[in-house]
Formats: structure tokens, C-alpha cells, sequence
């Protein structure tokens, strides 16, 4: 299958020339493909961040190409800005960006810089709140009355909104509420599996990627050491404790179990898979 | 994103005789040397006070560069300055076009004006390079008072002072945030005229401002959760000291303005 979006040996370097240079990125190969659920996971300054901002064109790379679609993104300028609306880019915190009197006119600001006319406008308004689960006589409010969860969904419908083939989170669930957090994962899914669009989930937390994503890419020190589905990844287990970041708590478990002698499937990271995995070994178990 | 390059408070860090003086001696001397310039009147007054500045702007380390590119803002000034004086001076007439004509008396008020602007700048760019702005605030309070008994709040401009410097850098990050977050829904902050521009900015300054106020509240709880109540009775963790150096630098300062205004004195 072709990517719809593709790095090629990308490289950033902050305050280039500058006794601050600091190097983020280091020719950074990554293929993303339609309709696929990836998690980019890494520590606070692994460089995740950086990378996801060259994604969509806000950064432009000191070295290497980002192709959407095949064609380099900063090729012309009408050429980057239209590379913003196709791969939407919710930000850290993006309740914080809130600025209109209304939700309707917040959520709007993307459709209206796209040019659109204004019945195109309201159908993606509401059917972008309605995905996140605002009801319509909600829209008439100001987002500054809203709970910070209501408001971070808010934020997000207003990208949801510009119909993005590509959506982007950047830690989505950061200082939520368990059932915020649920929440918000399922509004994303819901718009992963109604348009068939990309998503790209960057987290810190394992267990979060591990229940979400199809393909799981590592981030440190501005390269791409591992990447694959998580089972693939979670094999990694001492490495990516060495990065600080570690393999979710159900594949320390079971890593603890075989390190102790059971016969046992350790590349688990689910309830369901490891109640599985258990199963099977007492069946096999008692057949013996 | 060329908004984090911005140096504020411009300070360069460093161990240099002028970095350790005492923030208060060099305000004080920074005054004194105004106060010199303004006194000095030919040659040889400005040959010695640029003979001082050269010595301290040496001995700095701040280096000449960074000190020539602070000027740029000012070079309009400067010019505007020089082409006045240059042309109306009266005095002796040695070049005339029509109603244009330049005087030796001219042409030597515009070169001392050049020369006082750019030294009173080098002076001031001086205290702000060598003085972290935490230590100049904390300076400027202990300066400041004695206004304390004619019931100026020395305590209370001095804090904001340092909030609002504190702040700085993280407002600017902030910026730098929302600036892309709008940029990603495709915000256009660079083209269209200057109405456009001006409209586009409401994206980015409402949320800039709530955040700011919410900093304020946050920042005044946490100040009141460890028992803050103005500067009554409140101690420092750094005690502001004279030492060897700022009586040293004090001599030299009022030796300065002493044989400037012998010289006046003398005519000279």
C-alpha cells in the first residue's frame, strides 16, 4: 500500500548556528499508511513532538522531505497550508486555544479558514460536536463555561471539524478524569472508524498505546528505534525500560512469570489477551 | 521559531569584575556617569570618559559586538541628531547650500552629540548585560527605600517587577503554542493587509490573555499557600553587600565626575 504520509531521513535542528543548537531529530524514516491507528510513544524531549509538527507543515525540516501523498509538503507555499487541513494536528492542552464567544463559531474557525460556504460549514460543525458528544444547544454557548474534559473535546471537534484524512493527538487524555479519558478515546475511534481516517496517537503511556493502536513507533533521542504492532514491540521490554518508558504492567507480569519458570505466552498487554494466555496454559497444563 | 530567539533583559552571564559588583553600585555609578557625560564639554572630558567606558566595557567581557548590535534600534535617533546639530548651529560658515550651511561650531556639536548618545547607551547596555534583572529589581528596591516612608509601595512595584520579568520567557512559549495550534486549524498570522493581520491576532490573544490571567490567579494562591503578605518584615535569601569592589568602583565614579567638572571649571 502507498503512505499517505511519509518521512524521508528527516532532521531538525533547533537554533541552528546558535550556541543553543540542540539536535531533535536525526534522519528520521517513517512510513504512515491510510486508515491505519499508529502510536508514537516517547518521554517528555525524546523529540515525539517535534516530529509530529513536521507532519503537518509547522515545521519546516533543517534536513530531509515530508511527502503527503507523494508530493513534498513545502513544495509551494498554497501546497502547506492545504497539507494543515488534510492532516489535522490537535495540540497538547488544546482547551487552551478556546478563543471564540461560542462553541459553534470555536469549532467553525478551521471549516471557515478552508474556504468553505456556509452550509458545508454547519453540517461539519455539528456533525464534528456531535462526535464528540456535544448536543446542538450546546453550540449557542460560550466553551469558557464548559468543564476542562468539555472543553478539550470542544478543542478537538474544532480540528475533527476540518475533516482531516490524518489526525494527529498529541497526548489527548493528559490530566483527564478516568472517564474523560474513555471518553475522549472513544470519540477518537468513533472518527477513525466513520471516515476511515489515519489517526496518530502520541502518548507516554504504554498502557494507553497498547490498547488503542495497530502499530506502535518508538521514539528516543530524535530516532525511531523500534516500531510494529505492540506485541512486536513489547519483546523490547529492557530496552525500553532503559528509555524510561517501560512495557505495560500486564507484560511485566507475564515477563515475571516465565523469568520464574511457568510455560507461559508473555507477549500480552490486554486484559483478554492475558485471561487467554492463562486459559491456555492451564488447558495445557491439565492435558499433561 | 524565530519568537524564541528573543533575548529579554538581554543579560550575559559571566564572572567578570562588573558582574560581581553590587547591583546597587552599579545603578549608582551608572548615574554618576550619566551625570559626567552631561557635564563634559571638549576633548579632553570626552577623551576621558570614553577612556573609563572603554576600560569597563573591557574588563566586562561583554564583547563589542553584542553591545554595536544593540544600537541598531537607536541609529535613527542618532543620525536625526547629527544632521540637526550639523546644520543648525550658528557660527562660522565653512560650507553653504542654499538655505543648507554648516558651521565648525556644527560640525563639532553634532560629532560630541553622536558621541554622548552612543556612550550613554554603551553605559546603560553595561549595567543590563552584567546584571541578572532579579538582582537589578532587588537593587533598585534597596535603592528605593527610603520612598518607602513617604508611602511609595517600593516593595510591591519591585515584586511585579520580577513577576513580570519572571514571566516573560513563559508568555513568549505560550505565543509560540497557540501561534501553531492556530496555524494547524490554518490561522494566517503573515499575509493580508493591516486589518487582516490585525483580525487574525484575536485568535491567538484571547487565549493568550486567559491563560495569563489564570497564571496570576494561580501564581497569587500559591504566593498566599506560603504565607506572603508584601514585604513587611521580610527577609532575604540574598543579602545585598558592599564589598571591596563597589567602594572601589564608587571612587572611581566621583573622581570622574570630580575632573570633569574641574575641567568645566577650567574652561577646558
Amino acid at each position: 500500500m502507498e503512505p499517505i504520509l511519509q518521512t524521508q531521513k528527516l532532521s531538525h535542528v533547533y537554533s541552528a548556528g546558535t550556541p543553543f543548537q540542540r539536535a531533535a531529530l536525526t534522519d528520521v524514516d517513517l512510513d504512515i499508511y491510510p486508515g491505519e491507528y499508529l502510536g508514537i510513544i516517547g518521554h517528555t524531549g525524546s523529540g515525539k513532538s517535534t516530529l509530529i509538527q513536521h507532519l503537518n507543515g509547522l515545521l519546516k525540516p533543517t534536513e530531509g522531505k515530508v511527502l503527503f501523498r507523494g508530493q513534498d509538503i513545502w513544495e509551494s507555499k498554497e501546497r502547506t497550508r492545504q497539507t494543515r487541513f488534510h492532516v489535522g494536528l490537535v495540540f497538547q492542552y488544546p482547551e487552551y486555544q478556546l478563543f471564540e464567544e461560542t462553541i459553534y463559531k470555536d469549532i467553525s474557525f478551521g471549516p471557515r479558514n478552508m474556504g468553505l460556504d456556509e452550509a458545508e460549514i454547519d453540517r461539519r460543525v455539528r456533525e464534528a460536536a456531535h462526535f464528540v458528544g456535544l448536543r446542538d444547544e450546546q453550540l449557542e454557548r460560550s466553551p469558557f463555561e464548559l468543564s476542562g474534559g468539555q472543553k478539550r473535546r470542544v478543542a478537538i471537534a474544532g480540528v475533527i471539524a476540518m475533516e482531516p484524512e490524518v489526525l494527529i493527538l498529541d497526548e489527548p487524555t493528559a490530566g483527564l478524569d478516568p472517564i474523560g479519558v474513555e471518553q475522549i478515546l472513544g470519540n477518537i475511534r468513533d472518527y477513525h472508524e466513520a471516515h476511515g481516517a489515519t489517526i496518530i496517537l502520541v502518548s507516554h503511556s504504554m498502557e494507553e498505546v497498547a490498547r488503542t493502536v495497530d502499530r506502535l513507533v518508538v521514539v528516543n533521542d530524535g530516532v525511531i528505534p523500534f516500531q510494529g504492532a505492540p506485541r512486536e514491540v513489547f519483546q523490547h521490554g529492557d530496552e525500553l525500560e532503559a528509555m524510561g518508558l517501560g512495557v505495560p504492567q500486564m507484560t511485566r507480569v507475564f515477563h515475571q512469570l516465565r523469568a520464574m519458570g511457568v510455560d507461559i505466552d508473555a507477549s500480552v498487554y490486554t486484559i483478554e489477551q492475558a485471561r487467554r494466555a492463562i486459559r491456555d496454559y492451564r488447558s495445557r497444563k491439565g492435558a499433561r | 521559531m524565530a519568537l524564541k530567539d528573543i533575548t529579554l533583559g538581554q543579560y550575559f552571564p559571566g564572572h567578570s569584575v562588573l558582574h560581581r559588583m553590587d547591583p546597587r553600585t552599579k545603578l549608582l555609578l551608572t548615574v554618576l556617569y550619566i551625570a559626567a557625560l552631561f557635564l563634559c564639554k571638549n576633548v579632553i572630558s570626552y577623551g576621558l570618559a570614553l577612556i573609563v567606558l572603554a576600560a569597563a566595557v573591557a574588563v566586562s567581557k561583554v564583547g563589542l559586538k553584542s553591545i554595536v548590535r544593540g544600537m541598531k534600534p537607536v541609529v535613527v535617533i542618532i543620525l536625526l541628531t547629527a544632521v540637526l546639530n550639523l546644520f543648525y548651529t550658528p557660527g562660522h560658515e565653512i560650507w553653504r547650500f542654499g538655505f543648507l550651511k554648516i558651521t565648525t561650531e556644527g560640525l563639532w556639536s553634532a560629532a560630541f552629540m553622536v558621541l554622548r548618545i552612543l556612550m550613554l547607551i554603551t553605559c546603560t547596555f553595561l549595567l543590563t548585560y552584567t546584571t541578572s534583572p532579579i538582582l537589578l529589581t532587588d537593587g533598585l528596591e534597596n535603592l528605593l527605600g527610603p520612598l518607602k516612608k513617604l508611602r511609595v509601595p517600593v516593595h510591591e512595584l519591585a515584586m511585579m517587577m520580577s513577576i513580570a520579568l519572571r514571566f516573560i520567557p513563559t508568555l513568549i512559549e505560550e505565543t509560540d503554542k497557540i501561534m501553531s495550534a492556530q496555524r494547524a486549524r490554518g490561522a494566517d498570522f503573515d499575509t493580508g493587509g493591516l486589518v487582516q493581520k490585525a483580525k487574525a491576532l484575536v485568535p491567538l490573544l484571547v487565549p493568550l490573555f486567559i491563560s495569563a490571567f489564570r497564571r496570576a490567579d494561580e501564581l497569587a494562591v500559591a504566593m498566599e499557600c506560603r504565607c506572603y503578605h508584601g514585604g513587611e518584615g521580610r527577609t532575604r535569601l540574598r543579602q545585598l553587600r558592599y564589598q571591596s569592589i563597589d567602594y572601589a568602583g564608587f571612587l572611581l565614579g566621583v573622581l570622574l565626575v570630580a575632573a570633569v567638572a574641574v575641567l568645566r571649571h577650567f574652561g577646558l
